[in-house]
């Protein structure tokens, strides 16, 4: 059954860059192109013509005469023209110039005296055994231009004239022109020795090279033409180009032939130089770019290759893919963390090739069977041969009973497949990670809220992708590399970046509060809801509190201490310390501190105790525990959560009004000039600094104020657990906005002397520079509103020039550092093999492994001592 | 204790074991220090990256994706009273571009004692700022009809400073060939020896205001700061070489965040410190948690070839020896064009260029080869062998 066909598989090793001679061209090309004309009265492609069969086939149907093969098999072949007087290749201008300043126009030597050749090659030999490259290319830079000062020729003697580019090809020598052809001749008479010596390898680039007698035509496939709708065809940009070359090509040769005026030919060979520097490089500056009929400039090679559209990057290094699926997203608790929800009509698309064997053969059968439009089904079948056959209804009979081990079965996702799912942009290993399938009713892709944080994603509209790896070998690197509990820790900082969040916080924060209680049947729904089956260890009363249903999900052996949200600003508060004794949570609310993303304290414990698999199931677990009691509970937020009590207002006020008072006061101060300056500043530098000092600190004062007499509500639970908002948040909706910040200051453009229309030249009082002293609920003044929006535009258009800077500065990181790895002696190398690192990280840890960076060597010494 | 040190010297980096001596309570039993050191050895093997791991990849990707949280925030006020520098994400690219001049130099300057309780802290500050004529120049005033330049001094600040008058005429005078000055009062007329032209003396009105007289060049502003009681002086602009000589001056803590100058003055070494302390100063002060690894990894890189190289296509990209993974980030055409000519070879030992002939990459689960029991066609094998030999 083992095919040894299967087994050879071959690499590349190298690659070997060099020019193409005019000898290779020839013998590679498998046609002669001589008339411009591509197709026959039948639209069959003509012999000798730019679409000439025998450079491959482009039309279905017909057969490549090269080499036998059908569309898309055959990779196309390329051909060539004899060009009837020779042509500079606008590429190696640079070369041509240089070798032309370098050599004797005499005797083609390169200007150097005998006696210093053995000392180069000395220099050279040595450079290549220690130096790097770029060494070597500075050398040789210096060298060249050295020489380029030398007037007389130390080989014959003869005097040497200063040459000049006339861009982009003339060449000019004491005023007159070289033709290509003399610069050819000269070019041929350069021994190879000479070459090596300024760094061209005569090998794989003769200079005379440079320059065009033959030029190959590139094969039709890499450009094919298109059949409009009209049934008229569209010729892709370089066959318009190759078609231009060869028309004056011809012409031309019979000028030439015809004996024509040489100021004719030399007008032909202009033009003709003109379409191949066009046909290389379509935006040479100081010419004019061909253009198509309707005037928009052609695409030929070098923008073929260059920029991000460009098919290096485009082709080359990023590649489409099939097997994959992309949708919008929506949230759903009830799925596990590593557990991504797919609709029925994506499971039907996206397949999975099983080998038939032995064993299985039945169970596969029934994916066959079933055919492409059941769910499960199976859509192909592939042959040992890699024939692929689809499964229809007409088909499936004869498909059944053909059905044998070594047939692969492409049947449709299941449950519990292997899959990759992105969220662009992927700026960290966590934009892909690895989920499992669950075949969803619906039409959106489902994820667990808890993966929004690596993903960066919401579902205001996000969508996001999904790749079904088809080898065993992708599945297994994807599993256990990719799988999201193996993505705990970010590698960034050590620290989990998955946790529950949102509601996830503030109801685990609520169950555990002090008082809440539920009846023992209601209890038993809510830990069956969550997917907990087992709820023996719950006790078995009335009325069961919630920390006790918390307990039910943690792992029995667990102890754990740590303080929360609370502990900070009452160390007194018994509730501030989140106790765990033997598997049962008996004193502490949970929030963000504990079951957060970052620090999670109880999760890390958790991660580190019982492994990452263990890990997110407990976090999903408790994630949908803290969902249902929200569910059960209730909860809502209302406008009534942000009113002030009327002594908080007159507080409000009163602060507010202090520190207007205080900038008043200052406000005289630096008018009468009695204000010190800072050191190192202006006294109005020092003025607004104050300035800005005194009501940022009204602001945070109203802050407190807010906070410390708002009534219980839910929104101040939300800050409490860390679920959601802050203390500034909830300020800004009732009590103050605050001082808006604009470029690291108060407002301070808008008219002459003054900032809006409203105020008098020269107000230097907090309202005339972006003090909003009313909140979001009484609603902001005129002048304020109007503040608000310049900061906000300033914000838009920050975030808006950041995110490319920031995207260069990523690219370019990953492009410098892409080959660093980590080798079995824990050295860090590139990809040439130098050391970058003696040991990674100077200690040899993995980030991702750690806590925050460190091995915790005092934890690890209290627990040894603990024993 | 010492000789579980020695014996675990080799197998655990000399930071860990420094905790633990740190860390281990004095009295602790030598049966429970060894289990201590097993247990810490345990774990430290267990943290141990993998070979093969891309680290490169990931330290780009844990400076890269933070960034775009940045803010753009040129100038930051670093406390109340210092001097402005660049932060946020143009700090970074400038750092990382390896620049030669950066937007905002600055220096801390930090004082041996008795300077550093603040002695004569004013007066230091002073003695290092660069002064310029026009500190002490009142008014600058043109005499169109007999084509004199008239500066009228402001001799309260030049006596504050303690500068002698005679001392600043005659650096006047060397800074300005082909003109005499003469003194009355307060008052210096400069007179052209030769025949005067009006156009010259409002160019000459320009550079007498920057006639250097004392202090450091290129020390634009100098501010003493309280920093825990102890006085240090922040500048705007950075001369190292000059203020090192200064006696007063603790050249041990002594720094700038010029990358470049420090690389020219204090070597390479000095050079990635730097760059690793100034974009760590960058992150940490924009609230950002990044590991220290991945900035020590990216120094590295920059300074891996002696000099500090910028990360664009002048700088590391340029050293790479693989012709491809050069033409796949920038300017490709010019890359493969001066291969073709040198006739370079392209070993294909990097990422990019694998991913572009769809072959493994030699990375990560693409770096070891597994060699199966399965069945080798003879022929092939025997091939193999010849083209070996």
């Amino acid at each position: 059954m083992i095919n040894d066909k299967e087994f050879i598989s071959k690499k590349v090793g190298s690659i070997t860059f060099g020019i193409m001679g005019p000898k290779f061209i020839k013998d590679t090309a498998s046609a002669k192109i001589v008339t411009p004309e591509l197709y026959d009265k039948e639209g069959y492609p003509v012999d000798g013509g730019l679409m000439d069969v025998r450079l491959g086939v482009i039309d279905p149907g017909l057969k490549c005469k090269t080499c036998g093969l059908k569309l898309k098999e055959c990779p196309g072949h390329f051909g060539y023209i004899e060009l009837a007087r020779p042509v500079v290749h606008i590429k190696f201008v640079e070369l041509v110039l240089d070798l032309l300043r370098l050599t004797c126009r005499g005797c083609s030597r390169v200007l150097l005296p005998d006696g210093k050749v053995q000392e180069i090659k000395d220099d050279l030999e040595r450079i290549s055994t220690f130096g790097s490259d770029v060494e070597r290319r500075n050398y040789l830079k210096e060298l060249t231009a050295s020489l380029k000062t030398v007037t007389k020729c130390p080989h014959c003697g003869e005097k040497q004239a200063k040459v000049k580019l006339e861009k982009p090809t003339t060449f000019l020598e004491d005023e007159k022109r070289i033709s290509p052809i003399e610069v050819r001749s000269r070019f041929e008479k350069i021994t190879d020795e000479d070459l090596e010596l300024i760094g061209i390898s005569s090998q794989t680039a003769r200079p005379e090279w440079s320059i065009l007698t033959v030029l190959p035509i590139p094969p039709v496939t890499m450009r094919p033409s298109i059949t409009l709708e009209s049934g008229e065809r569209s010729e892709d940009d370089l066959t318009h180009k190759l078609g231009d070359i060869v028309r004056i090509n011809q012409r031309l040769f019979e000028n030439i032939n015809a004996g024509a005026p040489e100021i004719i030919v030399e007008d032909l060979w202009d033009l003709l130089q003109y379409h191949v520097t066009t046909f290389f490089d379509n935006d040479v500056s100081q010419l004019p770019p061909a253009r198509h009929r309707s005037g928009q400039p052609l695409k030929t090679l070098t923008s073929r290759i260059k920029s991000k559209e460009g098919r290096i990057r485009h082709n080359l290094a990023g590649k489409r893919v099939n097997f994959s699926a992309r949708a919008v997203i929506s949230p759903d608790p009830k799925l596990e963390i590593n557990e991504v929800g797919v609709s029925r009509e994506f499971a039907r698309k996206l397949t999975v090739p099983e080998k038939i064997t032995e064993w299985n053969k039945d169970y596969l059968r029934k994916f066959v069977e079933a055919g492409p439009d059941n769910y499960p089904g199976s859509n192909y079948i592939v042959r040992p041969d890699g024939r692929r056959k689809q499964i229809t209804d007409e088909t499936k009979e004869q498909l059944l009973e053909e059905l044998e081990p070594g047939l692969i079965v492409e049947r449709h996702l299941l449950d519990g497949d292997v899959v990759i799912f992105n969220r662009q942009p992927s700026l960290h290993k966590m934009s892909m990670m690895c989920h499992r399938v669950r075949v969803l009713d619906g039409l959106t892709l489902r994820l667990n809220p808890a993966v929004c944080a690596p993903y960066n994603a919401d579902f205001d509209g996000d969508e996001m992708n999904l790749h079904v790896p088809q080898t065993e070998e992708a599945r297994a690197e994807a599993e256990i590399l990719m799988q999201v509990q193996t993505q705990l820790i970010s590698p960034r900082y050590g620290l989990s970046i998955i946790g529950c969040n949102q509601d996830a916080i503030s109801g685990n924060y609520l169950l555990t509060k002090k008082g809440f209680e539920v009846s023992y049947s209601e209890a038993v729904d809510m830990i069956m809801a969550i997917g907990e089956t087992d709820f023996s260890r719950l006790p078995k009363k009335e009325m069961v509190t919630g920390k006790e249903i918390f307990s039910v999900l943690l792992p029995e052996d667990l102890s754990f201490k740590a303080p929360n949200k609370l502990y900070k600003a009452n160390p007194e508060d018994p509730e501030g310390m989140v106790v765990i004794k033997d598997g049962v949570l008996t004193q502490g609310v949970l929030d963000k501190q504990n079951l957060g993303d970052g620090s999670g304290l109880l999760l890390r414990q958790i991660h580190k105790i019982y492994g990452p698999d263990k890990t997110v199931v407990f976090l999903g677990k408790i994630y949908r525990l803290g969902i249902e009691t929200l569910y059960r509970r209730g909860f809502t937020v209302s406008i009534s959560d942000t009113d002030l009590s009327q002594e908080g207002e007159s507080q409000v006020n009163e602060t507010i009004l202090s520190a207007e008072k205080e900038v008043a006061k200052l406000i005289e101060q630096y008018e009468a000039g009695k204000l010190e300056a800072l050191p190192g500043r202006s006294t109005r530098e020092t003025f607004e600094l104050e300035v800005l000092r005194i009501l940022n600190k009204a602001r945070n004062d109203a802050g407190t104020i807010v906070t410390d007499t708002a009534k219980h509500s839910n929104t101040i639970d939300m800050i409490k657990s860390g679920a959601r908002g802050n203390v500034i948040n909830i300020a800004q909706m009732s009590a103050i906005v605050g001082q808006q910040d604009l470029r690291g200051g108060r407002v301070n453009k808008g008219y002459v002397n003054r900032t809006l229309s409203c105020f008098k030249e020269n107000d230097l009082g907090a309202a005339a520079h972006g003090f909003i002293r009313n909140g979001f609920k009484s609603g902001l003044l005129p002048h304020e509103a109007f503040f608000m929006g310049m900061t906000g535009r300033d914000s838009l258009m920050d975030t808006a020039l950041r995110t490319p800077k920031s995207g260069y500065l990523y690219r370019r990181l990953a492009n410098a550092m892409q080959d660093l790895k980590v080798e079995y002696d824990f050295t860090v190398r590139d990809a040439s093999g130098k050391i970058v690192q003696f040991v990674y990280g100077e200690d040899g840890i993995d980030v991702s492994k750690s806590e925050g960076g460190i091995l915790n060597v005092k934890k690890i010494i209290a627990e040894v001592l603990e024993e | 204790m010492e000789q579980l040190i020695k014996e675990y010297a080799d197998l655990l980096p000399q930071s860990v074991i420094q905790d633990i001596v740190d860390n281990v309570p004095s009295g602790t039993s030598s049966a429970k220090i060894k289990k201590i050191f097993e247990k810490i050895n345990e774990e430290y093997r267990f943290a141990l990256v993998d070979p093969g791991q891309s680290v490169g990849v990931i330290s780009a990707e844990s400076i890269g994706e933070p960034s775009t949280q940045m803010t753009l925030d040129t100038f930051h006020f670093a406390g109340v009273s210092e001097v402005n520098v660049t932060t946020g994400l143009p700090r970074v690219i400038e750092i990382l571009d390896g620049r030669k001049n950066i937007s905002t130099s600055s220096m801390e300057i930090f004082l041996v004692s008795p300077y550093s309780e603040g002695k004569d802290i004013t007066k230091i500050a002073s003695q290092i700022r660069e002064t310029t004529l026009k500190t002490f120049i009142k008014e600058i005033d043109i005499n169109i009809s007999n084509t004199t330049l008239q500066v009228t001094l402001n001799s309260k600040s030049v006596e504050d400073a303690g500068v002698n008058k005679k001392k600043l005429i005659k650096l006047l005078e060397k800074s300005i060939k082909g003109y005499g000055v003469t003194e009355a009062d307060d008052i210096l007329t400069i007179k052209p020896t030769k025949e005067g032209d009006i156009n010259e003396l409002y160019k000459l009105k320009e550079i007498i205001k920057d006639v250097y007289v004392h202090g450091i060049k290129g020390m634009k502003q100098v501010v003493p700061v309280n920093r825990d009681g102890e006085h240090v002086l922040v500048t705007s602009g950075s001369n190292m070489k000059e203020v090192f000589k200064l006696e007063f001056v603790d050249t041990q803590r002594t720094t700038t965040n010029d990358v470049f100058e420090i690389e020219n003055f204090l070597g390479i070494e000095a050079a990635r410190a730097a760059v690793i302390n100034e974009i760590m100063k960058v992150f940490e002060g924009q609230g950002i948690s990044i590991d220290v690894r991945h900035i020590l990894l990216v120094a590295d890189t920059m300074s891996m070839s002696g000099h500090v190289l910028g990360i664009n296509r002048y700088g590391i990209v340029k050293e790479k020896p693989s012709v491809l993974a050069r033409a796949s980030f920038e300017t490709p055409i010019k890359h493969l064009i001066s291969a073709a000519i040198t006739g370079e070879r392209d070993y294909l030992n990097s990422v990019i260029e694998n991913v572009m002939l769809n072959q493994p990459v030699p990375s990560g689960t693409g770096l070891p080869g597994l060699v199966t029991g399965g069945i080798m066609n003879p022929d092939h094998h025997h091939a193999a062998k010849k083209a070996k030999k």
